[in-house]
């Protein structure tokens, strides 16, 4: 079955700057894909492309089937889009919004109406309705953006971002949505900078750093893969250092910490009270957070 | 990429940009309404009455009844310009109306076009809040000055067309106050709306016919509230409508050059 979304050497430069080179994705139906990367790896320039907002330089790009160059109003009927930036319509109420964004879609007033009222107790608006947009927290323009996306019930969801700025309270409301729109049969991509947020919702993700992919798969096999099971941290000291290098242990230091990956960190551990004279030490699960930083460094983005 | 003198391809729905905008509009009446309706009276009275006293007539008739068209012409150009110079610019960039329609069936081209239709509706607007004040007036002839709309709504094109393709160069809100004070200013000045162009020296007169738009709208009003069609009618007319497509297709052009990177 092909794919909802393909991509093969999809490149896209902004006149002389390479914002994604070359990759090769394909997104299956009912699956929650996800793109992750620093500032500037190129996520959102694939979103636009995927939204048929953004023309690719070259390469292929198929959504449903069709290109985004020939055909981007038949393919924009069937996606819903969250982007990054808040922009709501300042001068509609909550419920406004939802009925002028569903004209453009070419929903009768009707069934218009009926999917506000169902869309704004899906987001927990409902008492919002005739709210001004200004008068809304982040968390609701959040929220009522995700129901502005869902007005055209859309096959595909693409989403840049979309619980930045949330409190925990909020992100838990919208991942519990997505993954009931998952459930439905819906496919989901989205980015994020929110590492926890890919390892709950993703069935699989990209890292990408300067435009290019830098591993694929499932959040699991990729913790699994790139760092182990297990990170034992310790106190950086020159004593544990020099006794680490003694038992041919492959270590990381950042700042006043030194790090372990392991698959068998209880032997490892008692070896290293063992031997080395530990004044302070962790033991705690591999997350996805340490493939991205093992893969994409340390160093800070603008 | 196309060039800027491409022939766009719009869709009928850009009509849902132009109706956002109407609903927006109607949601604000009674401001939106006032504006023309106090225009009209104050011109009247302090040009047309006050000035009027001293003028006399021009080319025999009342001054008065002369700068009537010419307040519906301006008021045409004013309505447009402003409403898709800094109307336009402000739903674009601050408010990320554009981006968040086009992430729907609609194309740019579909937006500002129903963006371009909209100016020429305020003007339209303008006009029809305005005719009923002439009328009372006495300073227009009827039938013939119902032809107003239609001009309106024609140069309403032109100078929403005119406005865009500013907008789609100004980098940002208040570099919009070089083509208001350089051009639109002038434009109503000198552009044959409270005195004839016959009494500038012979290069204005040049200037305003071959670059000012309002030259040929106050022309065409004053042709309809008079009510005198001149030879000149045939020119004036093809003059609006070529500037009108040049305007609006090459506006389209550069603001997809803008936005679609």
């Amino acid at each position: 079955m092909p794919g909802i979304i393909e991509a093969d050497d999809l490149t896209k430069t902004y006149n002389d700057m390479v914002a994604v080179s070359h990759i090769r994705f394909c997104v299956k139906k009912g699956e929650i894909f996800g793109f992750l990367g620093p500032n500037g790896a190129g996520k959102t320039t694939t979103m636009r492309m995927i939204e048929c907002v953004s023309p690719r330089t070259s390469g292929v790009l198929r959504v449903f089937g069709m290109d985004p160059d020939k055909n981007p109003a038949e393919i924009k009927q069937r996606i819903g889009v969250v982007p990054q930036e808040t922009n709501l319509d300042p001068d509609f109420t909550c419920a406004g919004n939802l009925l002028t964004y569903a004209r453009y879609f070419d929903i009768p007033p009707k069934e218009a109406e009926k999917r506000v009222e169902n869309l704004l107790e899906f987001v927990a608006l409902t008492e919002k309705r005739t709210t001004a947009i200004d008068k809304l927290s982040g968390g609701m323009k959040r929220r009522l953006i995700l129901a502005r996306a869902l007005i055209n019930n859309p096959d595909l969801l693409v989403l840049d971002e979309p619980t930045i700025g949330l409190d925990p309270q909020a992100r838990h409301l919208i991942w519990e949505r997505l993954r009931h729109l998952r459930s439905q049969g819906n496919t989901i991509v989205l980015t994020t900078h929110y590492l926890d947020e890919a390892a709950r919702l993703c069935d699989r993700l990209v890292i990408m750093d300067h435009g290019t992919f830098l591993v694929e798969g499932t959040p699991a096999d990729l913790v699994r893969d790139q760092v182990g099971s297990e990170i034992i941290e310790m106190d950086n000291s020159p004593e544990v250092i020099a006794c680490l290098a003694e038992l041919g242990v492959t270590y990381e230091t950042f700042g006043d910490q030194v790090q372990v990956a392991t698959i068998a960190s209880r032997e490892l551990t008692k070896t290293l009270l063992d031997r080395c004279r530990l004044s302070r030490f962790n033991v705690r699960a591999a997350t996805l957070e340490d493939v991205f930083l093992k893969l994409t460094g340390r160093t800070l983005r603008e | 990429m196309p060039s800027i003198w491409s022939f766009p391809k719009i869709t009928r729905r850009s009509g849902k940009v132009w109706q956002r905008n109407l609903m927006v509009f109607f949601k604000t009446w009674k401001v939106n309404f006032f504006p023309p309706f106090i225009e009209a009276l104050l011109y009247l009275t302090a040009i047309g009455l006050g000035i009027g006293t001293y003028v006399g007539a021009i080319d025999g008739v009342p001054y008065i009844t002369y700068i009537a068209p010419a307040i519906l012409a301006i008021s045409v150009m004013n309505s447009a310009f402003f409403e898709c110079t800094y109307g336009s610019y402000v739903r674009m960039y601050y408010q990320k109306s554009f981006d968040a329609i086009i992430a729907t069936p609609l194309s740019i081209e579909d937006v500002i076009a129903g963006e371009i239709l909209w100016g020429a509706t305020r003007s339209v607007i303008s006009v029809a809040i305005m005719l009923p004040v002439l009328v009372a007036f006495g300073v227009i002839s009827l039938p013939f000055s119902l032809f107003a709309i239609p001009l309106a709504f024609l140069g309403g094109l032109t100078f929403a067309g005119l406005a865009m393709c500013f907008t789609a160069i100004t980098p940002s809100i208040d570099t919009l106050n070089y083509p208001s004070f350089l051009l639109i200013t002038p434009m109503m000045l000198f552009s044959g709306t409270f005195f004839p162009l016959a009494v500038l020296p012979a290069i204005f007169q040049y200037v305003a016919l071959a670059v000012f738009p309002l030259t040929h709208l106050v022309a065409l009003m004053r042709m309809a509230t008079l009510p005198s069609a001149g030879a000149l009618l045939p020119l004036h007319i093809a003059w609006i409508l070529a500037a009108t497509v040049i305007f609006c297709v090459v506006s389209i052009n550069l603001m997809r050059r803008r936005l679609i990177i």
